[in-house]
Formats: structure tokens, sequence, C-alpha cells
């Protein structure tokens, strides 16, 4: 459904994302992961729309989408959320989520009732018509997750959608995506928590430094060399086995 | 061509007052690179400092250069008060509405001026506002020469306090990163209020070295407003170089262009400018991303 | 939470038959000010209250109108009433070419303040200087009263024309905030990236809201040279009206159906009182003005809608404190 092909993007003389390419198919959920400053959020924001490429193609559903403004995927069927998250304050849930459905339905207060549905499809149908002030981090991520299904993705993006949230919290919307995916949505996350990553994806693309460095099942790429030293630094990968032998041995 | 003892001079001026220009928008880039306040009372406290000098020289004789340490701490403090007092606390930290406020002020202070003052434009006229300086190929005023002089070293002055000294540094670090300053322990409401003061100090010496070839008017400040921001903009929001050559461009422009075109039409060419940047390098010639 | 349309509606129409009970041209002057207070409230607020977009030059839509209504009748003998419709239309398009460069360009917050201003400041001078607007001497309409030529022997007659008005623009306001445009501008205020997320043209939808403002400004500006018969380039461009037409609806509540309203009301009010205390001075009007945005940022910012709600909470919290 979506595929990143060689993407490149320099910010002056930083280069933040350098010849990334992976693929999102279809039904599936993908995870791309990295460590901090790897560029995570700049690919995601090239792929949605919100910063222009230097270089490269993204093709969702078969169409070159590179240069189509985010409204214009939205409509249609690319959705993404945001890490921090950005509820329409002073709106209550039911109009949070309502604008969403306003990009499908033709009336408003079509709209307005379909919010309902959606809160009721992401848990949070007691607090429809709370104002979103009042809700906790945890309620803000799942209004931001309803919003997005509103308008009826193909494809939904989700940015690092687990942080800020508890284990118990994390526990609670990690079955929750996998029920979007099952309705048929295709999903492509970036995290950090990696719990959720090893649960949910299907396939994992492991960014640093701009680029990709590793990509394959999370079981494959949680012991891939490469990903290791990434997160933990030069020479980890050795280190970690040779006390795991060490370990075995003295077993 | 125009003959060039007509250009000449009209340079001079143009660099003559381009300093000064500079000046007023110093302080007014330094108000927004520090707090991020768009400061709409910019020309509007410029004008009542200039009212400060023509008051200082007609009821207590003292001459408008003499006036600089008099009137620069002044308006330090008046800028000091505004900020810690009304601006901070009307706007209660919230950007969109610290614009409203100081737009607010202006008018206040506008109106104010003209209830108390009238509508008469008020000159001076020092002993030496008709003497010239020779150059040689051109003859220029002495209160623009001086004016011109004056607003360099006063320029240097705030840009050796602004980079050598401990509130220099306080002052480059609160712009650069709030929370960061906070940790270490830079009073951030006192500083905040400090930069205001120093921005709109700026104004109190540019009113000093502006009088004697200028006029106090409660119109002045809507004028000034725009030239500041125009050169402001043109330099880009926050860059002491910035303003310093866009004040020179914006007074260049003038001069030259009210010579080719007529004063109103000059009036609209440094609005033009204005928009012009807006929309297309809104970051300016030398500014960081708005 | 939203004005019902009942209560909007039945408001408007309380004010209708004010004429019949009212004799006082004085009273109907301050009644008919109050409703064009109200009208230039409802324009601004329409893009600054529910679009956030806070301009600083609504005199350029203003203007605009007035001085179309005046140059049109005069130089080409149209009939002041098409005029009055013709004002609504160049105000929408002075609305539309600002937002247009503005919004293409990306321009928010501070820097579409001062692009505003600057466009109005630019119209004044352009006024000032061309002879077909009179130049500074400005333009005087000639008096000749007559139904048809949009001039009232009768107060009642121009209190009609703005209370249709303004009732119009207080059903827009009533539209907008139930309307599918009005969530998307909301929406647009509020977060523009979140909205662009989710499939709303942000800049359409802005420029838009910038149409309907400046057409509304237009009429504002028409009928104030209908009333007055006189215009120059400062009443037209000059930073009064400017200044008028965003703090009626601060006063009176951003984004709020009869917040322009209550702001119209408490500012006209505010003008004769202050016109007697201070006989008139010059200058003293615009300075109540400006420490009033203060005053009202600094206490109310949410307005005299939310005056009701924020006492509320007071008394709530002073019911804890002695619990």
């Amino acid at each position: 459904m979506l595929e990143v092909t060689g993407v490149t993007k320099r910010f002056g003389g930083l280069t933040a994302v350098a010849e990334a390419s992976l693929e999102a198919r279809s039904g599936e959920i993908t995870a791309l992961i990295g460590p901090n400053g790897a560029g995570k959020t700049t690919l995601f924001g090239i792929v949605a729309g919100f910063i222009p490429a230097d270089r490269g193609s993204v093709r969702f559903a078969g169409e070159e989408i590179r240069g189509v403004p985010p409204h214009r995927l939205a409509r249609r069927g690319l959705v993404r959320t945001f890490q921090i998250v950005q509820p329409f304050a002073g709106l209550s849930v039911r109009e949070n989520i309502a604008v969403g459905c306003q990009l499908r339905q033709a009336s408003r207060s079509a709209a307005l009732a379909e919010a309902e549905d959606v809160a009721r499809r992401v848990g949070m149908a007691e607090l429809i018509d709370r104002p979103v002030g009042a809700l906790t981090i945890a309620g803000r991520k799942r209004l931001e997750l309803a919003r997005a299904l509103a308008t009826r993705p193909r494809l939904l993006l989700l940015d690092e959608v687990m942080a800020g949230l508890n284990p118990r919290e994390i526990a609670e919307m990690v079955p929750l995506i996998r029920a979007i995916r099952d309705s048929g949505v295709t999903l492509l996350l970036t995290e950090h928590v990696m719990q959720a990553v090893m649960s949910l994806a299907e396939r994992v693309y492991v960014l640093n430094d701009g680029r990709i460095i590793a990509e394959g099942r999370p079981a494959e790429i949680v012991t891939d060399a490469r990903v290791i030293e990434a997160y933990l630094g030069h020479g980890a990968a050795e280190r970690l086995r040779g006390r795991l032998a060490f370990g075995a041995a003295r077993a | 061509m125009l003959a060039f003892q007509i250009l000449l001079p009209a340079i001079l001026n143009g660099l003559a007052t381009g300093a000064v220009y500079a000046l007023v928008a110093l302080g007014l880039t330094l108000i927004y690179g520090v707090l991020h306040i768009v400061n709409f009372a910019h020309g509007s406290l410029l004008m009542l400092a200039l009212y400060g000098v023509y008051f200082l020289y007609t009821l207590l004789g003292i001459d408008p250069y003499l006036a600089l340490p008099v009137l620069v701490p002044a308006m330090f403090a008046l800028g000091y008060a505004l900020q810690r007092t009304v601006i901070a606390k009307a706007s209660h930290g919230r950007e969109e509405n610290i614009l409203l406020v100081t737009l607010g002020l202006s008018i206040v202070i506008d109106n104010l001026a003209l209830y108390l003052w009238s509508a008469d434009t008020r000159t001076i006229n020092p002993s030496y506002a008709f003497e010239t300086v020779d150059f040689g190929v051109a003859f220029i005023a002495v209160p623009k020469a001086v004016s011109f002089a004056g607003a360099l070293v006063i320029t240097g002055l705030l840009w050796l306090l602004i980079h050598r000294t401990d509130l220099g540094t306080a002052i480059r670090a609160l712009a650069r990163e709030r929370q960061g300053a906070e940790l270490v322990g830079i009073d951030v409401d006192h500083i905040y209020a400090v930069s205001f003061g120093i921005g709109i100090a700026c104004l109190g010496a540019a009113a000093c070295l502006l009088l004697p070839s200028y006029y106090a008017h409660p119109g002045v400040g809507e004028s000034f407003v725009v030239i500041a921001f125009t050169i402001v903009v043109l330099g880009g929001m926050g860059s002491f170089a910035g303003a310093l050559v866009g004040g020179f461009v914006i007074g260049l422009t003038e001069s030259l262009g009210g010579l080719f075109l007529g004063e109103n039409l000059g009036k609209i060419g440094v609005f033009a400018i204005f928009i012009a940047i807006l929309l297309f390098r809104p970051t300016g010639l030398f500014g960081q991303r708005a | 939470m939203k004005t019902p349309g009942l209560l909007a509606a039945a408001v408007v129409l309380a004010l209708a038959p004010l004429p019949l009970l009212v004799h006082s041209d004085f009273w109907l002057h301050f009644a008919i000010m109050t409703l064009y207070f109200g009208l230039l409230g409802q324009a601004w607020n329409l893009l600054g209250g529910y679009g956030g977009q806070r301009s600083f030059g609504h005199a350029a839509f203003f203007g605009t109108g007035a001085y179309a209504t005046a140059v049109l009748q005069l130089d080409l003998g149209v009939n002041p009433w098409i005029c009055l419709v013709l004002a609504g239309i160049f105000g929408a398009a002075v609305g539309a070419l600002v937002g247009a460069l503005s919004f293409r360009y990306g321009l928010r917050g501070s820097y579409f303040a001062l692009v505003t201003l600057a466009f109005a400041e630019v119209f004044r001078i352009v006024a000032d200087s061309v002879p077909f607007t009179g130049a500074g001497v400005g333009l005087q309409i000639p008096l000749r009263q007559a139904a048809a030529n949009f001039q009232f022997h009768e107060k009642a007659g121009f209190y009609a024309v703005i209370l249709a008005l303004t009732a119009i623009a207080t059903a827009l306001a009533w539209w907008i905030e139930h309307s599918r445009f009005g969530a998307d501008l909301v929406a647009v205020r509020e977060n523009e990236d979140a909205a662009r997320a989710l499939g709303i043209d942000v800049n359409r939808t802005k420029l838009w809201a910038m149409v309907l403002s400046g057409g509304l400004s237009g009429f504002a500006g028409s009928f104030y040279t209908q009333y007055f018969l006189y215009l120059d380039p400062r009443i037209a461009y000059g930073v009064e009206v400017s200044v008028t037409a965003l703090l009626v609806p601060l006063i009176g509540g951003l984004g709020t159906v009869l917040g322009p309203l209550m702001g119209a009301v408490t500012l006209r009010g505010l003008n004769e009182v202050s016109g007697i205390v201070t006989g008139g001075a010059p200058g003293l009007n615009l300075m109540l003005y400006g420490a009033l945005l203060i005053v009202i940022l600094a206490f109310l910012p949410e307005g005299l809608v939310g005056l009701g709600p924020r006492l509320r909470r007071a008394r709530l919290a002073g019911r804890f404190r002695h619990a």
C-alpha cells in the first residue's frame, strides 16, 4: 500500500533522512523504529505530506504522492496522528472526532452522530461529551486515534502513539491497534516502546542516522547486531554476545 | 542621472537618518529576539521620548545631546515598568494577547499625547541646528552628522552590552532557551523586563539624536512604527546586524525615494517593501525561522 | 458553548420594534450606532473570533466598501442601494486579495496582523493621494433624502437597514457555529496541522472566512457613508475603525454569536459616557478604547459572555475554601 523509495531530506548541513526505503503492506502493521534523532519524525512528516523530500519517491496505493498536500492525502485515505497530541481545545470529544467524520459525511449532524460510534470503537464512549481539557494523556492519545479513524483511512500513520502512557495504558492500547488493523486499515507506526512494537508489528524497519539499517520480523531485528549497536553503541553487540556466551558457559 | 551635488547629500542624509532608524529598529529587534513580542507600542514610545527631549530643552534648557544621560535611563525605567506590570500581566503570557496589549498601549500613548499636547508640531532650534559640516564634496547639517555618529556609537555600546557583559549573556541565554535559562537560575521575569527596558532605552537615545533635525508630534509614533517594523522584518526579526543594515537600506530608500518620487509615494514605497518582505522572505535577510 | 438559534433570533426580533417605542433622535442614533458597531464586530469576529486570524487592518475592507458606495454614486450615478450590494462585493474581494496573499505565504499570528495593518495603511495613503477619492479632502454625498436613495428623513429608516444588516451578520455567525464550514474554521483556529491532517483545506477555509468578513465589513462601510454622508481617508481606512472592529468582539466575547452585540452596546455606552465626562476632547475617545483593550485582556479575556461562568467559578472556589 505504501512504498517509500530512496527518500532523502537535508536541513541545511544536516542530512535527516538518507536514501530511506520502506514498504507498508496492505492490511499489515509495519513499524519504524530507531534511536532518538534517527530521523523517524522527519520520514513520517515526508510520507504524510508535511515535509517536502529532496529526493526519492513515495507511492501510496500505486500513485506517487510526493508534493500532495496533507489535506488531500487525507481525502485519499492517508492520515497521520501526532506524537505531541493536538486536540482542538475548547471543544468536546464529540466535536473533535466529528471534524474527522466531516471528511466523509455531508452533514454536520451526521458527523456529530457518527462521532459517537467512533468513540465507542476506541473505548471512549462515556467521555463523548466531555471537554478535551478534562482528558488524561491516555484519553488524548485515544482521541487522536479516534479523530484519525473518523476519516476512514486506508493507511494510518501513528506517530509514537504509546509515548507517555503507563504500562497498563499501553496494554490497553495494543489490542485497540490490533483491532484497527483487523478492521482493514494498514498501519505504519513509529515507536519507542519496544513491547508494543514486538507484539504488534509484522514488519519492522530500523532507522539510524537517517538510514534504514535493518528490516525484518521483530524477532529478527532484535538480535540484529547493527540494530543493537545503533541503540547501545559501537561494540555493544560483541560485548552482549560475549557476556551471553560467558553466562552460558558458567551455567 | 541627477547631478552628483544633489545625489550625494541625499545619500549622506539617507545614511544619517538610517543610522537613527537602525537604533530604533535595534530596540525593536532586541525585544522581539528575547521576548518574542512584536511591540506595537514602539513608535508611540519613541514619540513620548521625543516629547521628553523637547520639554527638557524648553523647560529646563537641557541640550538634546546632553539629555542622553537623563532620557536613556528614564526610558529604560519606563520600559522595565511597562513590561513588568502592564504587558506581562495583561497578556497572561499568551502571545496572541501580547500583540493586542501593545496595540492598546500604542493607542493610549498616542492619544494621551494628542490630548495633553495637542496636534501642534513642536520643534526646537538649538544654535547649531543650521550649521553644516563640510566634507569637501558635500555639506551635511550638524545635527545629522552628530546623529549619525551618535547612533553608531550607541549601537556599538549596545553590542558590547549584549556580547561582553554578564547581563548580556543572561539575555542571550534567555532568548535562545527559556527553560534552560530558568534552570540555571536566571530570573526570567526580571531579565525579560530588563530586555524590554533596554529596547525602550534605545528609543530614548534615538529621540535625543533625532529631535534637533526632526520634530515632536503625536502622530510621529504611527510613522515610525512602520519604518521600524519594515527594517526589522527586512533585516530579520532578532538580528542585530540585520537591524543595522536594514536601517541604512530604508534610510537610503526613503531619502532617494523622496528625491525621485515625492513624499507620499515614498511612504507607499516603504509599505510596499514591508508587505513584499512579509510575503516573500519573512525571515528577512539575516534572520532565523520565524 | 453554542448559542441556541432561538435566543439569537429573539434578541434580534426584540430589537425590531424599537423605533415604534422610542422617538427621541438621540436614542435612535445610539441604537443605530450600536448596531453598526455590532455589524463591524460580527464581521471581525468571523475571521478573528471563530477563525483565530486576528486582523489589525479591517479598515481595508470597511473603507473600500465606504469609498465604493461614495464614488459609484457620485461619479457613475449608481443607485445607493446597489452600491450597498457592490460594497459588500468589493469588501469581499479585498478580503480575498489580502487573504490569498497572506495565507499563500503562510502568514500567521503577528505577521498576519502586521500585514493587514500594512494593507490598510497603504489603502489610506492611496486614498489620500488620488483624485477620485477626493484625496485628503474627502467626499461629500449630497443630501437627497428619499428611501429609494438610501437616505432617510427619519432615523427609523436607517435603523431598519442597520438592524437588517446586523441580523444577517448575526445569522451568519450562528450558521458558522452550527455548520461544517464553521467546524472546519474552528479546527483551523485551534490547530492548523491537526486540521490539515484530517482533510481540511486550511488555506481555503481561512480564505472564505476573509471573504465573508470582508463582505460584511464592506456593508458596514457602505452604511456609514449613507448615514454620515461624508468620508475621508482617515475615517475610511484609519486605525479607529480597525481597532473598533476588534475591540467590540473582544469585549463581548470572541467566537460567540452574541458577543459582538454585547460588546457593541458596552463600547457605545462607554463612548457616550466618556463624551459627556470629557467634553469631547480630541484623542480621549480612542485613548479610552486603548485602555479598555488592555483592561479587558487583563481581567476579562473571554469577554462579557464569559462573565457569568467566571463569577460562577469564583463562587464555587469560594465555597470550597469555606468548607
